[in-house]
């Protein structure tokens, strides 16, 4: 299990683990960095640069889902360089939080296609909602929800975009270290080896929404690629070198 | 009529008859605005490359047409020009709708002709600007539907594609016309693989009669940019906007159906007809309703109409003919 793995000190008798002060400074980093984009976007409207977008709501859609599919290879990204040395030990504390933020912009990014993409008139309902009628908000749903109900029966792009959220869903609210050890640490990690599953699903509903020809999901593609071959080569290696070896529990 | 002929696109970009000189500049003082107080490298750099197709610092010297006002104009909102000419499928330079305003400057225009080959009376070369002269311009504002279900409201000029089909004297045994446009390595670098160079698309002879469809040399009553395809297009408003080739340079007259790009390359998703038909889906999307472009940040989506609401002047082409088989 990742948070036992913790090598104290180095060779030269070097402390590796970081300080919890820096490791406290590196996390605000963090949350900083990948809030950026989220207050990029609402500046990009709030300045009045969206509306000069030709296509403002493919731009938001594409933005949210660009960097929801790029915070989950980070977060994917995690073990595989932890891996490559033990004085990256210390990175494992950052995956819980990019992975959730992983789970944030692709929320965001399904809002996006339900209240902007989907064909509810958000126009109206904002202006419903600036004239005192909230009720507006939910007016427009009534409308539309039909519609959506159909888009997502019909089109595998949306359902496999869909379900890459659920397992992302799932593993968020079972983040909590409490749900952790509720869960125990087996199945925890069984439920969390989802998010493989995520990551190849949102790569997929990439491919399928872009049309014949295109090529633009090969980045993200390649990436994963990366991460999973270097996970299957690490798995083998270590059993080919010790065959017997059995995994103990992390907290026996 | 064409009043001056200049061979650079910059210098058709920026011209102030067409986006209003004040939004233009309040849009220039907040681009820089943005640049310069970009939150973060990365989503800064995604902006500024978004971004800078919308700009161009070359002066105002802009082509224009005098054109007369046509009948077949609508009266909706018209989409601004610099979205209508920075949002464009134009694949030979670029896959990304964002590319053809970026790349599309290394398009010439001149010197261009047009082959007419086929069943004709007599093949002919005609040069693009005995083309222009040919008939009176006109302006049309068009819908224009996209079939990834956005759209516009364009004023395009030309001349009905009829005036110019008789002046190719198309035998009596052609039944189709079909458009060859430009493929050029050289002008095209960008050139993506995989698909089956040079795009061509084409109408039955009926329907290319019909007087809505146009031969368009310009939009927004100046000369085509480049990404919107300069120098000749076609415009058929009932259809999807990929029916619509851009940057012409064959018209062949046959008597079977032609090949089209999108239809060779998946004919589940794209039919040869591909009239605009709110009852027949797009595999990946609805056609029921569609994202108007306007200025706003969050346009309405609006229902699709039938034929994109031009069935008076085109329904009774399709008379007999079940539109979701032959989509």
């Amino acid at each position: 299990m990742a948070w036992t793995s913790s090598v104290i000190t180095d060779r030269d008798g070097h402390p590796l683990q970081m300080s919890k002060r820096t490791i406290f400074l590196l996390k605000i980093a963090t949350h900083l960095l990948l809030l950026a984009p989220t207050a990029w976007l609402v500046h990009f409207y709030t300045s009045g640069a969206l509306e000069l977008d030709p296509d403002p709501v493919a731009f938001i859609t594409h933005f949210t889902g660009d960097w929801g599919l790029w915070t989950l290879l980070a977060s994917l990204a995690i073990t595989p360089l932890r891996r490559l040395s033990p004085r990256l030990a210390w990175l494992i504390r950052f995956r819980r939080l990019i992975g959730l933020y992983a789970f944030f912009y692709a929320t965001l990014h399904l809002a996006t296609y339900a209240f902007l993409f989907s064909g509810y008139d958000f126009a109206t309902a904002l202006e419903g909602l600036r004239s005192g009628h909230p009720g507006a908000l939910l007016e427009q749903w009534k409308l539309i929800w039909p519609a959506i109900w159909d888009d997502v029966l019909k089109r595998r792009f949306i359902q496999v975009g869909f379900f890459a959220w659920l397992i992302l869903l799932a593993l968020a609210v079972t983040s909590p270290t409490s749900v952790l050890r509720a869960m125990g640490g087996k199945p925890w990690q069984r439920l969390h080896r989802l998010v493989y599953v995520a990551a190849i699903a949102g790569v997929i509903h990439y491919w399928w929404l872009v049309k014949t020809g295109v090529r633009t999901p090969w980045k993200v593609t390649a990436v994963l690629a990366v991460l999973l071959v270097a996970r299957i080569a690490y798995t083998a290696v270590k059993r080919f070198t010790k065959p017997r070896q059995t995994v103990s529990a992390a907290r026996s | 009529m064409l009043l001056r002929v200049s061979e650079s696109l910059r210098s058709i970009l920026r011209s102030s008859d067409i986006t209003p000189q004040a939004s233009f500049e309040r849009f220039q003082q907040q681009r820089r605005r943005l640049l310069t107080g970009a939150v973060t490298v990365g989503a800064g750099a995604i902006a500024a490359s978004r971004l800078s197709v919308l700009f161009d610092p070359s002066p105002v010297h802009a082509q224009s047409f005098a054109s007369q006002p046509s009948k077949y104009t609508v009266s909706e909102n018209q989409t601004p020009f610099a979205k209508a000419t920075h949002y464009n499928n134009f694949y030979e330079f670029g896959t990304d709708k964002s590319d053809p305003a970026q790349n599309a400057h290394t398009l010439k225009t001149r010197p261009w002709t047009v082959q007419v080959t086929g069943m004709v009376k007599k093949p002919l070369t005609l040069d693009i600007d005995t083309l222009l002269k040919y008939r009176p311009i006109e302006s049309r504002v068009y819908r224009h539907r996209c079939v990834e279900a956005w759209s516009m409201v364009i004023p395009w000029d030309g001349y009905s594609l009829s005036e110019f089909i008789n002046l190719c004297q198309p035998l009596p045994s052609a039944k189709y016309v079909q458009f060859v446009t430009l493929v050029d390595r050289k002008q095209m670098p960008d050139l993506p693989g995989g698909y089956d160079w040079p795009y061509s698309e084409g109408l039955r002879l009926d329907e290319a009669m019909n007087p809505l469809a146009l031969l368009t040399f310009g939009c927004y009553g100046q000369v085509l940019p480049n990404q919107n395809g300069a120098p000749i297009r076609v415009v058929m408003p009932w259809k999807y906007g990929f029916k619509n080739a851009k940057s012409i340079v064959r018209f062949h007259f046959t008597d079977k159906q032609p090949h089209t790009t999108w239809n060779e390359i998946n004919s589940q998703e794209y039919g040869f007809y591909s009239n605009v038909n709110p009852q027949v889906d797009h595999p990946r999307w609805t056609q029921a309703r569609e994202r108007r472009i306007d200025s706003s940040a969050f346009p309405h989506t609006i229902p699709t109409q039938m034929f994109n609401g031009y069935a008076d002047q085109v329904a009774s082409l399709y008379n007999g003919m079940d539109l979701k088989r032959y989509y």
